[in-house]
């Protein structure tokens, strides 16, 4: 009976350790999802302007022809960007991301599409190796706090293996799944296509500000066209980045708090079982001497 | 559109936000066509923006110079809005470091590295000193 409450003491001093921990998790990343949400709206100025900047391209030139923009009337490769976190600690967000991502294979498989992945994060590439499932090119370290830089380099290097032609190892389209922001509370995973860009997307995002005037290029269409496109394409990945940031965070808080929570219950049903061993302890003790004390009265009395 | 005297709108927007923003007499900017100055009321335009410093005259008599190493501009509406992953204000400009960095990527395009990223770098570098030099220069 000893062993048994110093047993529960101990588990419910450990469990008191980890609540601990999951507590300031939970705490830091409460205070990192506000940053990366702050992050997430300073970027929108230049989305929304870029977004302007292709929408007034493609009502100029109806007949967009441009290599970026060109779908390719029988796929025969897909690229997959996965966006997953670095660490752990995020209840679902990962698997939830898997998910989608091997729906999106299946769908691409069954139309005879072959695939190459480019995974972001640790804990996909992880994933990955894991399973021997080859991967074309991963980046790691920035999952929850990405900069702009980093969806250059992304993005630059999609659209090169984008522009390769299909027999020299390129692809014909990109897709990228990512997790998108929808509240603390609720954070979806997306598949979305990169490229070939669909810019008739573009036109419905811009929304109220319906009439586009005509506006004069320089030096042409086609050639802001060429410059736009590869602009229009980072500042995407950048976007999804940004995104799947603020969701890793809000779901860490989220897996953190519950962790705290079920910390709580435990060491309370803890500290009941530790209370009730002991109060048996004593109750023992009391009966024992109560027993020996009467045994002592009774040989005592037959003297 | 009446002619009225309403100053033109500018919003300088780089990746992380907005840079500057505010209203202006004028603004001059250098497209791949060359140095391109608006003011009110100019036509629906949008150019493609070639590594310099963009200056832009605000109404209060300031005179903000931007740093750009590539980027769009564009103007509808009385509104200008200058694009760029990369922009900075002249004001936020380590000289002393941008010219590091100029010089670095000068070397490294010497040693016969022409990859993007090293070309980027130089042009980032380049339009930022230019930047600093100008804004300097006022003083």
């Amino acid at each position: 009976m000893a062993s048994s409450l110093r047993e529960l003491r101990q588990r419910r001093k450990s469990v008191s350790a980890t609540k601990k921990i999951t507590k300031a998790m939970e705490l830091i990343a409460a205070s990192k999802v506000i940053k990366a949400q702050q992050a997430g709206t300073r970027a929108l100025p230049y989305t929304r302007e870029l977004n302007r900047a292709v929408s007034a391209l493609a009502t100029h030139s109806a007949n967009l022809e441009h290599p970026l923009t060109t779908r390719s009337h029988r796929p025969r490769r897909a690229a997959l960007l996965i966006l997953t976190s670095d660490r752990g600690m995020n209840g679902a967000f990962n698997a939830n991301v898997y998910k989608v991502a091997a729906r999106m294979r299946a769908r691409l498989e069954d139309q005879g599409v072959e695939i190459k992945r480019y995974i972001v994060g640790r804990k996909g590439i992880g994933y990955m190796k894991f399973r021997e499932i080859p991967m074309e090119q991963t980046w790691e370290g920035f999952s929850d706090a990405p900069t702009f830089a980093h969806a250059h380099e992304i993005a630059d290097v999609l659209i090169k293996d984008f522009l390769t032609p299909y027999e020299e190892g390129g692809v014909d389209e990109i897709h990228a799944v990512y997790t998108r922001m929808e509240s603390m509370l609720t954070q979806s995973p997306r598949v979305r296509r990169l490229l070939p860009l669909e810019v008739v997307e573009g036109v419905s995002e811009l929304g109220e500000h319906d009439h586009i005037p005509q506006y004069d290029f320089e030096p042409d269409a086609e050639t802001v066209l060429d410059e736009v496109m590869p602009v229009y394409v980072r500042s995407r990945v950048w976007f999804y980045l940004l995104q799947s940031a603020a969701s890793i965070l809000a779901s860490q808080q989220r897996a953190m708090k519950s962790a705290t929570d079920n910390a709580n219950q435990l060491i309370e049903s803890l500290t009941r079982e530790a209370n009730q061993a002991r109060q048996a302890e004593i109750t023992q003790e009391i009966t024992e001497i109560v027993g020996g004390a009467s045994a002592l009265a009774e040989s005592s009395a037959q003297d | 559109m009446a002619l009225d005297s309403s100053p033109l709108r500018v919003e300088v927007v780089s990746a992380d936000g907005l840079i500057w923003e505010g209203d202006a007499e004028s603004v001059i900017a250098r497209t791949t066509e060359g140095d391109l100055g608006i003011m009110s009321h100019h036509e629906p335009f949008f150019g493609v923006l070639v590594p310099s410093a963009v200056e832009v005259l605000s109404t209060e008599g300031r005179r903000e110079i931007i740093a750009v190493d590539g980027g769009f501009i564009s103007v509808a509406e009385n509104r200008v809005s200058l694009l760029n992953a990369y922009a900075r204000l002249a004001g936020e400009i380590d000289q002393a470091a941008a010219e590091q960095q100029l010089n670095e990527a000068q070397l490294a395009l010497e040693k016969g590295d022409v990859s993007t990223e090293t070309m980027q770098k130089y042009h980032r570098a380049s339009a930022q000193v230019r930047a600093a030099q100008k804004a300097a220069g006022r003083h």
